[in-house]
This record gives structure tokens, sequence and C-alpha cells, in this order.
């Protein structure tokens, strides 16, 4: 195997078709080195392309390839250089760390005991205790601790963040910074929260009823978005290609635009503000289109 | 070196980052040939994302204010004296523009403004 891709995670035209639930030809990269979100609602088919992502389930058609390669040719080298992080703790509640420590040395060809010995430590972690006393926070960051230690070139996360407090997020962000550090490593995290683990995304994909919305550059979104902000009579002249979706209340009309200059040089007298991660979300799942 | 960023301002974070790194090298507090952080440790300090503090070192080198050596990091340019100049220059060149803008607009007259400039230029 070879380290020359430069794409992480290919997804090309994923299908998969459920009972009540359809995952409609999903595209997008994910660039190597980099930190990319993976945000929708929930039963947006988050899970499913991660699950896809892990080869834990069979699609009905199109392309996925990982490190350059697929499951077909290559599944134990994927395997080998890939950590999940769960959003529940999946690990025996009976066990120490310490215990962790010596089962995962056995089980993981790069595993890093000093690495997770010493980050235990920093983040006051008891390597003695069983890890089902602890509480969830801790779980999670031990669980994040856990895949970094496994030395991957990919960390897959589901909804990494759930249930943490602002402490522990601030933890999980620091380990997220310090495992980037290498350009060769890659991190793809999905979340239906939009909070400070966004801020450290260099790319955001927006899903929404198993619909590829969008694969863009974080900064881009945040300068290119905005709400304009209108009155119900008013909202009858903006022309709709002019904006992306809109939200309607008794007495006004929300719209999201996707090209803040030129809204307001097209509409100069209406009140136009940024658009948060959140709000962009918002308006998908929310919005009348 | 400190940098400060605000997550509350409308003004993007790379830019923010930008503004404060060209400060600190015509404040001289960052000196010529200094290393600066990578781009990837700036970003874990400001817990921010890779691509931002890129955006911004890209635009500082296109600047002439650091240089980037792959492999090696990011130190502040060795010739950024003239580019510092060039700034300073470019930023008093505004500040006359303007000064002279509300002059004609209310009726103040060359002379009288050459004079304010003068005084103002001798009396320090």
């Amino acid at each position: 195997m070879t380290s020359d891709y430069t794409k992480t995670i290919e997804l090309n035209g994923i299908s998969k078709q459920y009972k009540k639930f359809k995952l409609k030809g999903c595209t997008f990269d994910v660039p190597k080195g980099r930190i990319v979100g993976f945000i929708g609602a929930n039963g947006a088919g988050k899970t499913t392309i991660i699950n896809a992502i892990l080869g834990l389930i069979k699609v009905d058609s199109g392309e996925l390839k990982i490190f350059g390669t697929d499951y077909k040719a290559n599944q134990s080298y994927i395997r080998e250089n890939t950590a999940v992080v769960f959003d529940e703790y999946l690990f025996p509640e009976n066990m120490t760390p310490s215990e962790q420590d010596l089962m995962f040395s056995k089980i993981y060809k790069h595993w890093n005991s000093r690495y997770f010995n010493s980050t235990l430590q920093r983040f006051k972690i008891p390597t003695d205790q069983k890890t089902g006393q602890f509480s969830r926070g801790m779980k999670m960051i031990l669980s994040i601790i856990i895949a970094i230690a496994q030395d991957p070139l990919l960390i897959v996360m589901d909804e990494p963040t759930t249930g943490l407090d602002i402490g522990n997020r601030s933890d999980a962000i620091d380990l997220f910074l310090e495992f980037i550090q290498d350009e060769a490593k890659t991190i793809f995290f999905s979340s239906h929260m939009i909070n400070d683990l966004e801020q450290i995304a260099d790319y955001i994909i927006l899903i929404n009823n198993g619909e590829i919305i969008f694969s863009e550059e974080k900064d881009r979104l945040l300068e290119n978005y905005g709400i304009l902000k209108c009155g119900k009579s008013e909202f009858e002249n903006i022309n709709p290609k002019d904006y992306v979706n809109y939200r309607n209340s008794s007495v006004n009309c929300d719209l999201l635009v996707s090209n803040k200059e030129k809204t307001k040089w097209q509409y100069p007298d209406f009140l136009l503000e940024d658009a948060s991660l959140e709000d962009i979300l918002l308006f998908y799942i929310k919005g009348e289109l | 070196m400190d940098i400060i960023i605000s997550n509350k301002t409308s003004k993007p974070i790379y830019e923010q980052i930008i503004q404060q790194m060209k400060q600190l090298i015509m404040d001289g507090v960052l000196k010529p040939g200094e290393q600066i952080l990578s781009m990837r440790a700036l970003a874990r300090e400001l817990h921010v994302s890779v691509i931002t503090v890129q955006k911004a070192y890209e635009t500082l080198q296109k600047d002439g204010f650091i240089e980037t050596i792959s492999g090696k990091g990011s130190y502040v340019s060795d010739h950024n004296i003239n580019f510092i100049q060039e700034e300073h220059l470019r930023k008093v060149e505004g500040h006359i523009e303007e000064a002279v803008m509300i002059a004609k607009q209310n009726g103040i007259e060359e002379e009288k403004l050459l004079k304010l400039v003068n005084l103002f230029y001798n009396n320090d």
C-alpha cells in the first residue's frame, strides 16, 4: 500500500435502499490531512454513510474508496488504519484502563501504549478503576484516546460530542487538533448538534433526506451564507432565484442566501445577517422549500 | 507572540490572523528570520481549523511578510523592512486621502491643509 493518495475517503454515487429510507447517489471527498464535519438531522442518513465507510454494510451501487483503495482489495489494511469512536461507550465496563491497555496491545497492530498511558494521566483518568464507574464525558474522552492510541490514519466518529460538557468538549478538541498535527491524518465526524467541534472543521458536508446537499469549505460557507430578514408583504418582491430556502412566521420571513455580497447589493434596504452553521442546517431541515 | 481571535465579529478569523501577524511583524515583536508556529500548530493553539490558518499564511506569504520552506516551517521574511515601510506608506496615504476628502467637502483650502500637515509633522 502506498500513501500517495490525496483523498482519504471518496464516495461516488453511493446508493442504498431501505424499506423507509434511501441514500440517493451520495458523492463527496474527504481530503487527507483535514477535519471534515458531516452534519444533518437525525435520520438524514449520517449513520448509514458512516457504516458504509466502515465497511459494515453493503451498498446497492456506487464506488467507495478509503486510502485510495477499497475493502475488496485491501480490507485488512483499511481496518488496521481506521479507528472508530461511536456515541456510546462500547468497551467492557468491568475493565480498567490498565487492563484495556494490555488487551488492546494484543488486538491493535500499531497500539501506542506510551501515548495511551501518558494521555490518561494528562486528562486525570484513573487507570485502575473500572471504566463503568466513569462519567459519560470521561468515557467519551477515553474512547477518543483509545482511537488515537491505535495510531490510525483515519478516525471516523459518529456523534462524538453527544453528552459532553464544555470542559470535555474542549479536551476533545485538543486531542483532535493534536492528532491532525501530522498531515497524513484525517478526521471524519458526524454531528447533529452544531457546537464548538465545528470550529475546527475544515470542511462541512450537509446531508438531508439521504441526499448530499453540499460539501464545502467551512470558512467559505460562513463567508457566503447569510439571512435576509423581511416582512410578509416584501417577500413577494424577492426573486426566488436569489435565495436558497426560506422560513415563514405570521409576522415575518427569513431567507437563506448563499451569496451575501450580491444580496447586500441587490437588496440594500433589508436587514442582512451572518448565518451560522446551525442556521444553515435549520433552513434545510425546517425550510419551506 | 499574542494572537487574539474573536468569534463575535463578522471579520473572518483568517483576516484577524493576517492583521495581527502583520502588526506583530511591523512592531518588531516578530523579528526577520524568526521561525513562527507552523500552520497546524497555530490551528491547535487557537482551536480553529487548519485551512483557516493556511489561508492566512498563504496571504502573509503572498504579501511578503513570511516565507514557508516546505518540511522546515514558516519564518518571518528577511527582507521585510521595505515591505513594512510600504505597508506604512499605504496607511499614511489612506489617512491623507480621507483628510483631503473632508477638507474638500467642507471648503478647507489646500494651503490650509498643507499648513496643518506641516504643523503636525514638525511639532513633536
